[in-house]
């Protein structure tokens, strides 16, 4: 069986799936409900799983796995920063957001406040945001492709992530919210079956004794009964260890703020289909870390982790080819190819999710609540409008993947939770437990976390003065860490303090009992789109 | 109109709230129900961030203590860190309870309200 003809075959199988799918929803999309919300009507398990889909990126599947391939224990880590993160969505935003708003992240903040600025920040933020995201997940599809079509060409790699943006542009414009939430329903079932199937398979190894598995990874790893304890990764110096706090600041609190998470919660009936939606994702997305704990030790223990690459990118297909029989069996060329395939179709929904988010909030925030705001905008202008922008974004994002594969992937993603978690958290929860909040506070959160985030990383050893850096040879980083989030984090919250308290504005403070009343109880809320 | 009062930059907002929105604000079922809403969120947000941070900390200056092996080669980490999951499940769990039955019947009340009063 040679395997390159059916890895390829299962990635065109993966992308017809994906455009059939978003033709057939691009049929029930009419209005711009159902562009940006997919009329309402899913239910609260459906959007659940569309969560999931959304939510589990390739830096999930492919990174957390590969990184506890390589240094165990502090792998981990990542997986439970990304899933109590859930808890502040759920006991927090989820439902107020879903009564509060329509379309965007914006809506909940212009209920109260000054249209023009507020929607211009929280769209400048929304874009920035999804940016540094599809950044990291078609830097991710390019590498992967390339290396399992053996090939480490750039030139693929290029064709790689154009095609990607290519096709997120197409789901977007094409099946709008619909289209983008089957895309994410059929991968979130893709993904745990795969998983569960090579978790399985590794645990059937081991008669399913765990202590033995990590025992095993631990003693091939070569670093011992280390492997299986913090530290190995971030453990080395008093830096290093604020740098991860730092991280785990922004894992938690940035997944409540992702502008592509925060629109899915539009796209049930009600509040409580939201909490449902949550209840549900948290189920999903808990079994889903817990996966990836064995796929990473059992990649560490199973295979040979040098082979994954330079981050361990490479860790669960390889993993898939083992348990399947090996490198040259039928079944490891199967398994292979099928995991490849799971973590494409993981690459495909996440981007779909990201793009539709930022083009909504481009054509509902800026066209329709800045540029057009005296005029009436009709439905099918404000779809026109986001569907250019969803093309105009797809094609900064394949400019900007180019060059950005010298970076990182994790570090890309945990860059736009840090963004979210400084410039969108503040916001949001000051709007909705604030009465006295106001538009200079949401303004001054929201620019001063996204600049002192985006700053404080041009100034550190992510871009230079060290071999990693992106240019190595130049030396301007006078901050230390890598992730800002232990200083951006509180500096945006500060800011919207302080920015509310030094301007009066009676108006918000007026419309807050209304926005309460609203967010608490659903009076006067969005209802499911009537067809 | 209110919102046309002396505010340098103000004219770009909606339009202001309908009365019926003020009514129900000053009912007291609607305090009961901010009350039971924030009494039970905002506890256990600082709950489960501080447990979070606590564990993080831990990883990075606990070192001594994670390093215990409880059972074979599972040590204290890994049993914190699955500890974590359990907890996210178990507020999850309890929060979904508590709002089914504290929050809902109030809420659902008062919509019902602002229905049949706003005549829509």
């Amino acid at each position: 069986m040679n395997q390159q003809l059916l890895t390829t075959a299962l990635f065109v199988g993966v992308v017809l799936l994906t455009v059939g799918i978003t033709f057939v929803a691009s049929r029930q999309t009419k209005t711009a409900a159902d562009f940006y919300s997919g009329g309402r009507g899913f239910s609260g398990f459906q959007n659940g799983l569309a969560i999931g889909g959304d939510y589990m990126s390739a830096a999930s599947f492919l990174g957390i796995s590969g990184a506890i391939a390589l240094y165990g224990y502090d792998g981990f880590l990542y997986s439970i920063g990304f899933l109590v993160a859930w808890l502040v969505a759920l006991l927090l935003v989820a439902e107020m957001l879903r009564n509060a708003g329509r379309y965007t992240m914006a809506d909940q903040l212009a209920f109260r406040m000054r249209q023009r600025p507020v929607r211009t920040a929280a769209s400048v933020s929304t874009v920035v945001v999804s940016i540094f995201y599809l950044l990291a997940q078609m830097v991710g599809a390019g590498v992967l492709v390339a290396l399992l079509l053996g090939v480490d060409s750039g030139a693929v790699k290029n064709l790689v992530i154009v095609g990607v943006g290519a096709l997120m542009i197409f789901y977007v414009t094409v099946g709008g919210m619909k289209g983008t939430t089957y895309v994410q329903i059929v991968k979130a079932v893709l993904l745990m079956a795969g998983s569960a199937l090579i978790v399985f398979l590794v645990l059937l190894r081991y008669n399913f004794n765990l202590s033995a598995l990590l025992g095993d990874a631990a003693e091939k790893s070569g670093a011992g009964d280390a492997f299986l304890e913090p530290g190995l990764q971030y453990g080395a110096t008093l830096t290093s260890q604020i740098d991860f706090l730092s991280l785990g600041i922004a894992l938690v609190l940035g997944t409540a703020g992702l502008p592509h998470i925060l629109i899915r919660f539009y796209t049930v009936p009600t509040a409580k289909d939201a909490r449902k939606s949550v209840l549900w994702a948290i189920g999903l997305i808990g079994a889903f870390y817990l996966m990836t704990l064995v796929l990473g030790f059992g990649a560490a223990a199973l295979i040979d982790t040098d082979a994954a690459g330079a981050t361990g990118n490479l860790a669960s297909p390889l993993l898939a080819e083992e348990v399947g029989g090996g490198p040259g069996s039928l079944g490891g060329a199967i398994l292979l190819a099928l995991i490849s395939a799971v973590a494409f179709a993981t690459i495909l929904a996440v981007v779909a999710g990201l793009t539709l988010a930022s083009s909504s909030s481009v054509a509902h925030d800026l066209y329709k609540g800045v540029f057009k705001k005296d005029q009436p905008v009709t439905e099918k202008d404000e779809v026109r409008v986001a569907k250019l922008a969803a093309v105009a974004i797809g094609a900064v994002a394949i400019v900007l993947a180019i060059p950005a594969q010298q970076l990182n992937i994790a570090f890309l993603v945990a860059l736009a939770f840090a963004v979210a978690a400084s410039a969108n958290l503040p916001a949001i929860l000051f709007n909705m437990f604030w009465k006295r909040f106001n538009t200079r506070g949401a303004c001054w959160s929201i620019y001063g976390g996204l600049i002192a985030c985006v700053g404080l990383v041009i100034f550190s050893p992510v871009m230079s003065g060290a071999e990693t850096s992106l240019f190595p040879n130049a030396d301007f980083a006078w901050f230390p860490l890598n992730n800002p989030g232990i200083v951006s984090i509180p500096l945006g919250f500060l800011l919207g303090i302080v920015g509310t308290l030094s301007a009066r504005e009676p108006s918000s403070e007026r419309l807050y009992p209304e926005l309460e009343v609203r967010a608490l109880t659903g009076a006067g809320a969005e209802g499911a789109a009537q067809h | 109109m209110a919102h046309t009062e002396k505010d340098p930059d103000a004219g770009h907002y909606r339009a202001d709230s309908a009365p019926i929105y003020k009514e129900l604000h000053e009912t007291p079922e609607f305090a009961e129900l901010r009350k039971r809403y924030r009494g039970w969120a905002i506890p256990a947000t600082v709950g489960f961030l501080v447990w979070y941070l606590l564990y993080v900390a831990l990883s990075n200056w606990g070192g001594g203590f994670m390093d215990i092996k409880v059972v074979g080669n599972i040590n204290v980490a890994l049993v914190l860190g699955l500890l974590q999951f359990l907890t996210t499940f178990g507020i999850a769990f309890l929060y979904a309870k508590h709002s089914s039955k504290a929050l809902d019947p109030i809420a659902s009340k008062l919509n019902d309200r602002y229905y049949s009063e706003a005549g829509q």
